[in-house]
């Protein structure tokens, strides 16, 4: 499969390709729940794009982020997508996924914005001596609030999906947001037909989520299916960890304080979700290759998000993040 | 977290070819406060195996917190996910679940049963392709089970699984459960449904959910999700005429221009002729483009790029279509709304409307009436209240294209959209573009059943033809009684006269007077049965 590297490279004003390129011809039963599931999250990008004035792609780095960015690539090709990535960076991110993002970026042509909250930089703030809860808080809700008022975006792309958590399987395709960025799950419009209602008053804002309807093994088909590069944080590989509550943390760099006589040990792990590497859980596995993972995914007995510290601090967490602002 | 050694058999390529050729089922389960909605998919969920370890895990503690189980396993709150709704006990919004079997994927989408939240139940039901209708044994048919029926039938879902919930509290009993389904069927015989399957059934204990039960041998149909598993439900979007909305104009360079669009029927070729719509021009498809390459057609359900062979304005919002079995065309169209805003929907209210890729200013010219939700019979109103369903007449600042409802959902759909709020207040199907003919006042009573199906011109003649015979007997029969009273033929005449005269003129300025009067306007519905109402709910 050839199709987004040439569609990548090349570059606007040169002619594109006339046939006989249909690479996949139409199975006799039709169209597949994954063509199904990219028109549909192509559509809504083109929607979102066409109904706001200065859209923005959230760009997280992790697979839902790739593939939302190839989806991207794909709605407006021959033209390349009319909106930037936002990166909300919170400095305790993995390096392989800063290294990833720089990469695609650059390959891509694309524009990237990246952004920190000064402010918590300036006092230090960070997972691990203020805990998951207020490092969340300052470097990722107040982050992206200060980005999106910052350059002016009335629309923001996220890859959440509806598979991942109880309150994201509540929210609509288009989520409005207050002047203040808070989501009020009881003012929600209804999308009869996929009819999205992207109008909003003065200081209101969107979030978009083209990948609504995709679960976790979706994204995994569609990433081997299309090809999509992804962090090779995803795929086993002897990484040095240490175990805390239950939790295999990566020791990526010499911030994590390690506890008297805890010693990281080499263990074949991957990751099933990427954020910041002391509030991220690895798994231990043997699957380096992209048909490893989706079978794995397949017979897993745990959710995604089961590493996740964030998730957990308290009941009903993400929604209660998601009113104050958080994707 | 631990990874079971995989069996060495497992071949990818064989697993994705028996995923690809899995069929796609949208479904919806609805029904009246707790008749048992979200217990019933926490439970196929569960039942099917789609619930991870640390779900169940966390499943366990929350039932122990906030469930109504006494510290069994509460499914409900595997789905209700909000924290007020989790208080509160009740859904608020749609969940949107997925689960697959070896024989087909679902989305299944949970809706909210309180009156309250009806319009997220429509946004549920707008996409599915079979309902789920959740009945209380005990209760049986309520207002609200006869609203969600209508509003299912009204979005073209055709195919109902009547599921009669709570078996276990009336003891299995066949005479019920056949008395609950002979009742829904006497009710819905105009609303067009292809099939109703009844299933008695128990969600908390999982009867009849996954598997069978064993309290009601007298039952042999197939279990709920045996029937969710089987039902037929006809794909017929590729064999429609062609229409793809217009979302966005490509232009990334002077050389290429292309149109993008989500097909939303039929299918198209490069060298295709087709028409712009509302403009009419004419034109032919010169490429279809995809960055996977350029296609030699597309089809229903694909989002693709089309370039034209000649230089034609072409703007958001506009259809491209086929040439035969063309989409109409007009800026005064007859609509049924469900209207879910709190204030009434009154003649002269202004909106936007949004349907496929365009938005127009619209405005109300005429409410014509609202459907009654026991007897299905249409009753004339001078506005709708909240979670009525009724006939409309819109007028709009510039022509669209559309189909009807009936021929295409997705191009026959629309919303209106307050124009101050920007929220979205109503749900409409387009019925067809207005006939120029002026809409008599006196067509007051319409008591023909419900024909989504055929909503015509032909009925509207045939109401108009019935109001005049009507008032051609009313004259007849007030000159027949003048005449026996007064023995004066020319008396008689006047009288006759006069009465037709000034009923007209009365009766016209009784409307108008009330149409300025919004007292009672809410509670005009007859309250026939006894479900449970809106406000009082939480």
């Amino acid at each position: 499969m050839t199709g987004w590297r040439d569609g990548a490279m090349r570059r606007a004003g040169q002619p594109y390709p006339q046939g006989p390129a249909l690479e996949r011809e139409l199975p006799e039963a039709g169209l597949t729940h994954l063509n199904r599931l990219e028109a549909e999250s192509i559509y809504i990008m083109r929607e979102a794009v066409a109904e706001s004035d200065n859209p923005v792609m959230l760009y997280s780095i992790g697979k839902d982020s790739s593939v939302l960015l190839h989806l991207a690539l794909k709605a407006f090709y021959p033209a390349k997508p009319p909106f930037p990535l936002l990166h909300v960076d919170t400095t305790w991110k993995f390096r392989e996924m800063i290294a990833f993002r720089d990469r695609r970026a650059k390959e891509l042509g694309l524009d990237l914005l990246v952004h920190t909250n000064p402010d918590g930089l300036a006092r230090n703030i960070g997972p691990i001596s203020h805990g998951s809860e207020v490092h969340t808080d300052v470097m990722k809700t107040q982050a992206l609030k200060q980005a999106l008022e910052r350059y002016g975006f009335d629309a923001a792309f996220g890859g959440a999906r509806r598979d991942e958590e109880k309150s994201r399987a509540k929210e609509r395709v288009f989520s409005l947001r207050n002047a203040h960025h808070r989501w009020d799950p009881k003012r929600q419009r209804p999308e009869p037909w996929q009819l999205y209602n992207g109008r909003k008053r003065r200081g209101e804002s969107l979030r978009v989520f083209p990948l609504s309807n995709w679960t976790e093994l979706d994204i995994w088909l569609y990433i081997h299916r299309e090809n999509i590069p992804i962090v090779p944080l995803y795929f086993a590989a002897e990484r040095p960890v240490v175990e805390r509550d239950g939790m295999l943390v990566m020791v990526d760099d010499d911030r994590l304080p390690l506890h008297p006589g805890e010693q990281p040990q080499p263990r074949s792990v991957r990751f099933r979700t990427l954020g910041c590497y002391p509030l991220t859980g690895a798994v231990e596995s043997t699957a380096a290759t992209l048909p490893d993972i989706i079978r794995e995914t397949l017979e897993a007995r745990t959710s995604e998000r089961h590493g996740r510290a964030i998730d957990k601090d308290t009941a009903a967490s993400m929604e209660r993040k998601k009113q104050e602002g958080y994707f | 977290m631990t990874v079971r050694p995989a069996p060495d058999s497992f071949l990818l390529e064989d697993y994705l070819a028996a995923h690809e050729r899995k069929s796609l089922l949208r479904f919806i389960t609805c029904g009246s406060v707790d008749d048992g909605k979200s217990t019933l998919i926490g439970r196929l969920l569960y039942e099917s195996k789609r619930l991870f370890d640390d779900q169940l895990a966390t499943l366990e503690r929350d039932s122990r917190k906030h469930g109504t189980q006494g510290g069994g396993i509460d499914f409900a709150l595997l789905v209700d996910g909000l924290a007020s709704e989790r208080e509160q006990g009740i859904t608020i919004d749609v969940a949107y679940r997925f689960f697959s079997t070896d024989r087909r994927t679902f989305i299944v989408a949970d809706t909210p049963g309180h009156e309250q939240y009806t319009r997220n139940m429509a946004t549920g039901a707008s996409t599915a392709d079979v309902a789920i209708l959740l009945i209380d044994a005990r209760k049986g048919l309520t207002r609200q089970t006869r609203r969600h029926a209508l509003l299912v039938s009204m979005l073209g879902i055709r195919h109902v699984a009547l599921a009669i919930n709570k078996m276990d509290l009336v003891e299995w009993s066949e005479e019920r459960f056949k008395h609950i389904s002979a009742e829904f069927r006497t009710f819905s015989v105009n609303l067009g449904f292809d099939q109703i399957a009844a299933i008695p059934l128990s969600a908390l204990h999982g009867e009849n959910v996954v598997e069978p039960s064993s309290q009601a041998s007298w039952y042999a149909g197939p279990t709920l999700l045996s029937y969710l598993e089987t039902v037929e439900v006809e794909q017929k979007a590729e064999a429609e005429p062609f229409r793809m909305p217009v979302q966005w104009v490509n232009r990334p360079n002077p050389e290429f221009r292309g149109f993008a669009g989500f097909v939303t029927s039929g299918r198209v070729k490069s060298g295709d002729r087709v028409r712009i719509l509302p403009s009419g021009l004419e034109t032919s498809i010169a490429q279809i483009v995809t960055m996977d390459g350029v296609l030699n057609q597309a089809v229903a359900g694909q989002s693709v790029t089309l370039t034209l062979s000649d230089e034609v304005d072409i703007s958001r919002g506009d259809v491209i279509a086929s040439l035969e079995r063309q989409a109409q065309v007009s800026d005064k169209i007859d609509a049924r709304l469900f209207w879910m805003a709190t204030e009434h929907l009154k003649e002269g209210d202004q909106f936007l409307l949004k349907i496929g890729a365009a938005s127009v200013p619209a405005r109300v010219v005429r409410v014509r009436q609202r459907i009654d939700l026991a007897s299905l019979a249409s009753v004339p109103v001078s506005s709708l209240g909240a979670n009525d369903i009724g006939h409309v007449v819109l007028a709009l600042d510039q022509p669209i294209a559309f189909d009807p409802y009936t021929e295409s959902r997705r191009t026959g759909g629309f919303i209106l959209i307050d124009r101050e709020s920007f929220d979205t207040v109503a749900i409409g199907l387009v019925d067809g573009a207005v006939a120029e003919q002026p809409i008599n006042l006196h067509v007051v009573r319409n008591n023909a059943p419900l024909a989504w199906i055929k909503w015509t011109g032909e009925q509207k003649r045939r109401s108009a033809l019935k109001a005049m015979s009507w008032r051609v007997i009313g004259s007849v029969a007030t000159i027949g009684a003048a005449m026996v009273l007064s023995q004066d033929i020319r008396l008689a005449a006047a009288i006759g006269a006069t009465e037709v005269v000034t009923k007209l003129v009365l009766y016209y300025g009784h409307e108008r007077l009330w149409a300025r009067i919004r007292y009672g306007l809410s509670f005009a519905t007859g309250q026939h049965s006894g479900g449970p109402q809106s406000s009082g709910a939480k």
